[in-house]
């Protein structure tokens, strides 16, 4: 096997993975552990960016143990795979700073204020295994594998989602570690069933000899993969939840999470739609109703709330809708939509929950009763709140805006009633998300503020320039969207044509055409020697 | 080529059928030891599920060994079983030592509801409203007064940088 740019593809797993069996061992040394991570990360991030540049190419292939697919797992980064790889890589490593300088990963606040009660040596290992998680899920080929890869991650996330172990946190990660236990096993089951209809678990290969199957049956498989991932992506009415497990960890745990895990299904679902199961109109409009449900009820969710990381998580919720309306349109210009809107939403989510860690830290709460006149104490907290808040509403020219004119515009071109009332129900939740995402600026920043804010102590109103330089950089980061979405938009719209053309991804796996391995085993012993 | 008997054995079926249907009805449940113990039932009906999609058993599937002619086992579908049980092996480890803690903390292990959730199901049900405002709090003024206040506010700063 020589070496060459497929040779960075198992990197975004292997390294992190690795970093994590480090920091595990080093975990008496706090400074080693955050150096070996954050290179990790930076590391996984350059790949990743490569990767990116050589998907342009075609996608990059790498059969694992050089065993030739269908026997060997294949990692496929085409442009849809290193698109995502590189957010996340860059949203983990931001964030990885960003908990660094808060204390969660191991450093107490002098004040004893809001130390974190955590098992200190676990947070950089458990964050790593969360980085491979994500990346092995992003990069597979294989649907085994996929589940692996959520696995990993589910796993790493349980760990996360309740450090320290406090009642709070163990009445919300109840409910996540049930719910994710249920989707996997939907997932593991929807694997059985996709290989015993067809003899393999390889996607392209599942892509090829799907046609064949019976179309009940594919229906059926479709959409028990999509009740799985629709669990993980949190599309209504298989939401409920996220917005009772996400706000109780620690912010940038929740920053992550919201940024990332759900846009895991997300892209899962986007496989499932384009590659596996491209025909089926009726599946896209169950899709495209739900959808219109999901931002809905997730927005009206959040109008209700008064406590921001809720809040925050409702509209978490309502705007993977956006996601969902493009993916199910079916079209090459709706799914780039779509994954566009994916790219600003990791951005922006992630953002808002940081900068919401960092309003906590000054204002002592997240409760909008108890905060206030954040913007007379604290102005540049108040701007890092307003721009991604802004992005995420759509106000332009921020990046939410050129997603959702991208979804607007498809749905209009398509012009059935269907996606008419997606459209109007689109406009109409930007408004109530500006109606939420005000109210919480209006309480948080602008009301006169309660007394203890204005006479709070120096310590708690110097925030660590190791939680805001990061947040800083990601509110940078999206802005920069705006101002990069010209070919950025067009890579999304070349990654939704090769993602949806049905040949590229399956040709790049079986180069040698559909007669390399049936997934007999006589014959899938001679190719897997002979590569 | 060999191909496989695929007809699936209809013990195995059953079985799944069982394992999945006690599972769910224990994951329903709130105490999360019953919960975990739905989780496992269910999974080793999957697991099942995963053995039949391989087909029907045959010898060992190493090669070499088996006598002429006749079909082996399906080892991808054995590999797959197997991943999947030490997943759950983990999964379960967690989630018991969740469910300790659960009872550490609380003297039980039921999962519990979102009490922020309930009072904000609360005010909607008296149909209040879900925060106060502060700067709509009653003054004790008409409106009139107010601005008249805030007019005199202004004029005070323009007769202070006029001097």
């Amino acid at each position: 096997m020589s070496w060459g740019v497929h040779s960075l593809v198992p990197l975004p797993v292997l390294l992190p993975l690795f970093a994590a069996g480090l920091t595990l061992a080093l975990h008496r040394y706090t400074r080693v552990q955050r150096i070996v991570s954050t290179t990790a990360l930076a590391a996984t991030t350059v790949a990743s960016a490569l990767l990116l540049v050589a998907a342009e190419g075609g996608p990059v292939v790498v059969d694992v143990g050089g065993w030739a697919a269908p026997v060997g797992i294949p990692l496929v980064a085409d442009r849809l795979s290193a698109l995502m790889l590189t957010v996340s890589g860059a949203i983990m490593l931001c964030v990885l700073l960003y908990s660094m300088g808060q204390g969660v990963a191991g450093e107490s606040d002098v004040e004893g204020r809001a130390v974190e009660v955590v098992p200190v040596a676990i947070y950089h290992p458990t964050y790593l295994v969360l980085a491979a998680g994500v990346s092995n899920a992003f990069l597979s080929g294989d649907l085994f594998n996929l589940y692996v890869g959520f696995e990993i991650l589910l796993a790493a996330s349980f760990v996360l989602l309740t450090l320290g172990g406090t009642g709070e946190r163990i009445r919300a990660g109840s409910v996540y570690v049930v719910v994710s236990l249920v989707s996997s096993l939907l997932f593991l089951s929807a694997v059985a069933l996709v290989y015993a209809a067809t003899g393999t678990v390889n996607i392209a290969q599942v892509a090829q000899r799907l046609p064949d199957v019976d179309p009940t049956v594919s229906l059926a498989l479709q959409l028990l993969l999509l009740l799985a991932f629709g669990i993980k992506a949190a599309i209504f009415p298989l939401s409920a939840w996220l917005p009772d497990s996400y706000p109780t960890a620690p912010a940038p745990v929740t920053a992550v999470f919201a940024g990332l895990l759900t846009k895991v299904g997300v892209y899962s679902i986007i496989r499932t739609q384009t590659v596996l199961f491209p025909h089926e109109p009726v599946v896209d409009r169950v899709l495209l109703v739900l959808a219109l449900a999901t931002m809905l009820v997730g927005i009206l969710g959040a109008v209700a709330q008064d406590d921001v990381k809720r809040l925050l998580s409702f509209t978490l919720v309502s705007h993977i809708g956006f996601m969902i309306f493009g993916i199910a349109m079916a079209s090459e210009a709706g799914t780039a939509a779509a994954i566009f809107y994916v790219v600003h939403h990791i951005t922006v989510q992630t953002t808002l929950f940081l900068v919401v860690g960092l309003v906590e830290r000054r204002g002592g709460s997240t409760s909008l009763e108890r905060l206030g006149g954040l913007a007379r104490v604290a102005p540049g907290l108040a701007i890092l709140f307003f721009v991604p808040a802004m992005s995420l509403v759509g106000i332009p020219p921020l990046s939410g805006f050129l997603g959702k004119v991208g979804l607007l515009t498809e749905g209009a071109r398509i012009g059935t009633p269907l996606t008419w009332a997606l459209v109007v129900g689109s406009v109409l939740t930007s408004l109530l998300t500006l109606y939420a995402v005000v109210k919480a600026w209006n309480k948080a920043f602008w009301q006169t503020p309660p007394d203890e804010i204005v006479q709070r102590s120096d310590d708690a109103t110097r925030l660590p320039r190791g939680m805001v330089g990061p947040t800083a950089a990601l509110v940078a980061a999206g802005v920069a969207l705006t101002v990069v979405a010209g070919p950025l938009y067009a890579y999304a719209e070349r990654a939704a044509a090769t993602s949806m053309d049905g040949t590229t991804y399956v040709d790049a796996v079986f180069p040698g055409g559909a007669e390399r391995g049936t997934g007999h085993s006589d014959e899938v012993t001679e190719s897997g020697e002979g590569s | 080529m060999v191909v496989l008997e695929n007809t699936p054995s209809a013990v195995l079926v059953v079985a799944v059928g069982v394992l999945v249907a006690v599972g769910v009805y224990l994951l329903l449940e709130r105490s999360l030891t019953r919960v975990l113990l739905g989780f496992i039932l269910v999974g080793n009906g999957v697991n099942l599920t995963l053995l039949l999609a391989g087909g029907r058993a045959g010898s060992a599937p190493i090669l070499g060994t088996a006598p002429d002619g006749e079909p082996m086992s399906d080892p991808l579908a054995q590999a797959m079983i197997l991943t999947s049980i030490v997943i759950a092996l983990a999964l379960t480890a967690f989630v018991l030592a969740m469910a300790y803690r659960s009872w550490q903390l609380g003297g039980h292990d039921e999962v519990a509801d979102d009490v922020e959730d309930r009072r904000i199901a609360r005010l909607a049900a008296a149909n209040a409203p879900s925060f106060t405002d502060l700067d709509a709090e009653e003054s004790g003024q008409t409106l009139d007064e107010e601005a008249a206040e805030v007019q005199d506010e202004t004029e005070d700063d323009r007769a202070g940088g006029g001097s």
